[in-house]
């Protein structure tokens, strides 16, 4: 039998789409089809949930394909094409660009279009949509000129679009036709709470108003809004319009396909057109009749898609429409029944006008079921709630304890069933999770993340997911260790406090008054780093030094074979020739090996311990200091070349770079702490790999955090935005000391970040917005630390006691240890591993035997 | 008796803090512990290969005090040399004895022979 290959056309390339081209390859439908994927927007398929946060992170971060194409070959991406017409007779579509592509199987993904009410005026300058990436770039643009602007539309996208507008620094107008926001989701009570936040957020809101007319100043430009009944104009120079989707079935129509009465590409339960092989999915089909405006439902339908093209049984009977609002500051939730439109339904209502809290459950008549709710000002039971509408499950005793503020709020103590669908972007339940913590493939919200997309959407249930795991460990007696090691029944963060309240300054005070024994290799250097966060004394000082990891005992780097490593600062990698001959020097007088570092600096491999004095002393003469490689502490901050010479650079990034390193130098932190600083957003020093990346911009410098290399690599995010130098340092002291504080023990900024609650936005708020007030006070932290700065090389060497400890043996200080030895290759030393110790003498008797 | 040899002071070293002796030409590792006891391994690491033993963090595990090796951390029993990590592994332990408060390390424990 020969076997010919199949050809399926996807067309348009958004945020299904580009799912279902992903379940095709995963579930092996490339077997027999070459898909050709036709995008008509520039790029490819990229995160439109998260579109708000371009402004923030850019349009490579939203990205799901940044390569531009997929791993599997047999799919072929063409963007920036248009599909403009399907021969069904032919099995052919014709593209924008002339080319014709037949196809065995079509599929239209074509997404929906933002709907523009034909006001006289929509078609001026400076009137937007709020859909794409070229529209955000648009507004943006716009913005940098407009003093006021106005988003038509109150809905779930119109409050978002008008939150953006808002922080970009245009005073803003909602104008909403209905009585009240979100009139789709919420009811009048919930609308009057939230329209208190709104306007808190110095937003303003005008409800019940029609606009009639987009009027034109002098220059063809938006001048101001007339309203119906309304004499007064409203002065804006820009609009965004936010008044509804209308899905894209125009293709649909014109090759003769059915279409659903108020649009929509009518399909059935397996997303097949009136044309067998024509299937439709996402916000262009309408299963039944109904189109739905979200993408959860979007990717069930893609998903059912290829398994009708496999020839599989699945099929899509409609979803759950819960939302919740992304925009900062408001909580606002709507799930399952919202308007208790079920026959008999009840209504339980809590209001707390003064807290601006508007919570609602929907009930069945017999209070047995919850049906549906709206939450607003605080919508931190929705993750539990929203999987108990959905499951279907009997509700506890006294339900109304779900949303009273005397209970968590968060629904403790609630059994979901394992049916109960935790993540609805993704389709994850319970079950799934729990299935994944219980056989040992993930034990955190990362490991579950990665196992079952659970949380990787818009994050509203991550709560919910970190509660699930914990709750598992618990049910197996396995206590969420947090505890640091046997000795102490603390974390790292408790133990930070502990010490911070008490001000202990020794692991003696802090283990008799809070931990038992005598302490291990890990309590001891946290305990060491923590004193030093707190107090910078000399680490090798007579309370720390036994507490010390094998590197900072002895200020280098231990090897392989028992002897050291040297690393000098170089800060921002900047260094004269006098410094760099002295470099030499010492290599090739001491013999040691030397390299260039990943880091932009010397290393100097081969020193014996006992060498490391002699060697430091002529380095420190020379004007240099530790450099710390060997310390959990600031390593390095990497620069480029910067405005000073390179043609593009818009900022000083070495003289910054340098700044930062001096000014965070010998900082102990949880882990190591890595910086970049970048000249321009070329960004040759590769600044967001880094726990700190600072890239200059024409205005100051984009501060972005918690990025790594290493094992699991990491781009940091941008914290804030055009900062000017001292606000960059104030930042940056505030969230350095904050990590500090907060962080587990060897765990980097990354990980970090991804265990708090709320990720960037929480640590925005607190570095940014100062939400804790903690800020002068974690600044003031960092000055004790900037100011109590001592290079601990030159303080050692100064020291006769701390000297003391560099000998090979106490009883034969002059004797090298005869285990160290070395062979040469490429002219330089190598160490040489003996596989049984080296003596120097005879042996050691043994004893009689111990009775 | 010859034996033993002198090493040095205890009061030269410092509590839960290690030090390298040369004892009959190898390399011994002496630990000092928080309630004055002394102990003496072989310094050479048999997982590393390299000899480290005296530079490592000194604690306790339960009421076994114990060194963890720099380079990979594992755990030497300071009384017996045996490894808790892997009990098929151990360093050989030494007698200890203080004398008017000086040190001396005398023959291996034969128990700790293998
Ligand atoms: C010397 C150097 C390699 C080189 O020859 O270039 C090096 C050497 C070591 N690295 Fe590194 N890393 C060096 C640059 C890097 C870089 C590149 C950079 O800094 O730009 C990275 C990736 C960037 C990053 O850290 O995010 C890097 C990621 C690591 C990691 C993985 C960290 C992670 O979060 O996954 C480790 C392991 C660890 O720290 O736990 C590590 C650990 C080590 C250790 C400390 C391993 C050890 O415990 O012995 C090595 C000690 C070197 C020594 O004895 O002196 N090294 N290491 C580089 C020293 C730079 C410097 O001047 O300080
Ligand atoms: C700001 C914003 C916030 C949102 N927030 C949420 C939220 O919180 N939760 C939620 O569930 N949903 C949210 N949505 C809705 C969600 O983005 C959509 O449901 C989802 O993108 C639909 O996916 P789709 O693939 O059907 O359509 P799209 O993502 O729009 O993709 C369709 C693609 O097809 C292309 N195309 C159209 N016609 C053609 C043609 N003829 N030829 C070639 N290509 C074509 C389009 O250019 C587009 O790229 C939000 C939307 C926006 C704009
Ligand atoms: S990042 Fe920009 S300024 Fe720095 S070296 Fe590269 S191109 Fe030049
Ligand atoms: S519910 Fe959106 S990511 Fe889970």
């Amino acid at each position: 039998m020969i076997h010919v290959r199949k050809t399926l056309v996807v067309a348009g390339h958004g945020m299904v789409g580009h799912r279902f081209v992903l379940a095709a390859i995963e579930r092996g439908l490339t077997e027999t089809y070459d898909i050709v994927v036709v995008g008509e927007e520039a790029r490819p398929a990229y995160d439109r949930v998260a579109l708000t946060s371009f402004f923030e992170v850019g349009a490579e971060a939203l990205s799901y394909l940044p390569d531009g194409s997929y791993e599997d070959p047999r799919v072929r991406l063409l963007t920036g094409t248009q599909v403009t017409g399907i021969d069904r007779d032919a099995r052919q579509v014709t593209l924008d660009n002339g080319d014709v592509q037949a196809y065995d199987a079509l599929v239209l993904a074509t997404g929906a279009a933002p709907f523009v009410p034909p006001v006289p005026g929509h078609d001026l300058d400076n009137v937007f949509v709020y859909r794409t990436i070229e529209d955000l770039e648009a507004i943006r643009e716009a913005s940098k000129s407009a003093k006021a602007g106005a988003v038509i539309g109150g809905g779930l996208l119109g409050l978002e679009a008008a939150n953006a507008l808002h922080q970009l620094g245009v005073q803003t107008h909602v104008v909403e036709l209905a009585p009240r926001l979100m009139a789709v989701q919420i009811d009048d009570a919930g609308g009057r709470t939230l329209t208190r936040h709104v306007e808190q957020l110095g937003l303003t809101v005008h409800c019940g108003v029609m606009t009639e007319l987009i009027d034109a100043g002098a220059d063809g430009k938006v001048d101001s809004l007339k309203f119906k009944d309304r004499d007064e104009p409203l002065d804006v120079d820009m609009v965004v319009f936010s008044a509804g989707i209308r899905p894209r079935d125009a293709l649909a129509r014109d090759c003769g396909l059915a279409v659903a009465e108020r649009g929509g590409i009518l399909v059935d339960e397996q997303m097949r057109t009136s044309d067998d092989r024509i299937y439709a999915i996402g916000e262009c089909a309408a299963p039944g009749g109904q189109m739905y405006g979200l993408v959860a439902p979007g990717y069930s339908m893609a998903e059912v898609a290829v398994d009708a093209l496999l020839g599989g049984p699945g099929t899509f009977t409609g979803a759950d429409m819960s939302t919740k609002l992304k925009l900062l500051g408001v909580d606002v939730a709507s799930f399952g029944d919202a308007f208790a439109g079920t026959e008999g339904a009840l209504e339980l209502v809590f209001a707390d006008a003064v807290a601006g809290v508007y919570k609602k459950l929907v009930v069945s008549n017999d209070g047995k079921r919850l049906l549906g709710g709206i939450l607003v000002g605080d919508a931190s039971a929705y993750g539990v709630l929203r999987p108990m509408v959905a499951s279907g499950m009997e509700l506890p005793e006294n339900p109304e304890e779900l949303i009273l503020p005397a209970s968590t709020g968060s629904g403790a103590g609630v059994t979901l069933p394992d049916e109960a669908q935790i993540c609805s972007c993704n389709d994850v339940t319970k079950g799934e999770i729990v299935a994944v913590v219980a056989d040992g493939q993930a034990d955190d919200v990362a490991g579950v993340k990665a196992c079952t997309n659970a949380g990787t959407t818009c994050g509203s249930c991550v709560p919910v997911v970190k509660r699930l795991i914990e709750d598992h460990f618990a049910s197996i007696g396995r206590e969420i260790d947090r505890t640091i090691c046997e000795h102490f029944p603390l974390s790292r963060q408790e133990l930070f406090d502990v010490v911070a309240v008490h001000g202990y300054r020794s692991f003696d005070q802090i283990i008799e008054a809070h931990g038992s024994g005598r302490g291990c290799d890990i309590c001891k250097p946290a305990v060491a780093s923590i004193l030093a966060s707190q107090f910078n004394e000399h680490v090798l000082g007579r309370n720390t030094a036994a507490l010390q990891d094998t590197n900072d005992a002895y200020l280098a780097n231990l090897q392989k074979n028992g002897s050291y490593s040297v690393v000098p600062r170089i800060p921002g990698g900047e260094i004269t020739p006098e410094k760099l001959i002295v470099i030499g020097e010492v290599a090739r007088d001491f013999g040691l090996y030397t390299k260039i570092t990943g880091g932009q600096r010397i290393d100097l491999f081969g020193a014996r311990m006992e060498q490391l004095p002699a060697i430091w002393q002529r380095l420190v003469a020379a004007g240099f200091e530790s450099g710390h490689a060997y310390g959990k502490s600031l390593r390095t901050v990497k620069s480029c070349v910067g405005s000073t010479w390179c043609r593009f650079g818009v900022q000083d990034s070495v003289g910054m770079a340098i700044e930062l390193e001096l000014r965070y130098r010998g900082l102990r932190s949880p882990h190591k702490l890595k910086g970049g600083v970048s000249g321009c957003a070329r960004e040759c020093a590769e600044a967001r790999g880094k726990d700190f990346g600072v890239i200059a911009t024409e205005k100051g410098w984009n501060l972005y955090v918690c990025g790594n290399g290493g094992m699991v690599p990491a781009h940091a995010q941008l914290l804030a935005g055009d900062v000017d130098s001292e606000t960059l340092i104030r930042y940056l002291d505030r969230f350095l000391m904050y990590y500090i504080r907060t962080a587990d023990r060897l765990q980097r900024t990354s990980t970090w970040l991804d265990s708090i609650d709320g990720g960037l936005d929480r640590v925005r708020e607190i570095v940014v917005d100062d939400a804790l007030g903690l800020g002068a006070e974690l600044e003031a932290e960092m000055a004790r630390h900037v100011g109590s700065y001592v290079d601990e090389w030159r303080a050692t060497i100064e020291d006769p006691e701390k000297l003391a400890r560099f000998v090979s043996f106490v009883n034969a200080p002059d004797v090298p240890d005869a285990n160290i030895s070395f062979e040469v290759e490429r002219d330089q030393i190598k160490p040489q591993l003996s596989s049984e110790p080296v003596t120097l003498g005879s042996h050691i008797p043994v004893g009689a035997p111990t009775a | 008796m010859s034996d033993w040899q002198q090493i040095c002071r205890v009061d030269d070293l410092e509590r839960e803090r290690g030090v390298t002796a040369l004892v009959h030409g190898q390399a011994v590792a002496i630990f000092r512990t928080h309630d004055d006891q002394v102990y003496a391994l072989g310094n050479y690491d048999p997982f590393a290969h390299a000899s480290v033993l005296a530079r490592g963090i000194i604690g306790t595990r339960g009421d076994v005090p114990f060194v963890a090796s720099p380079m990979h951390k594992q755990a030497f029993d300071l009384r017996t040399g045996v490894c808790l990590d892997d009990d098929s592994v151990s360093v050989p332990a030494y007698d200890v004895k203080v004398v008017d408060g000086t040190i001396l390390v005398g023959p291996r424990k034969a128990s700790t022979l293998a």
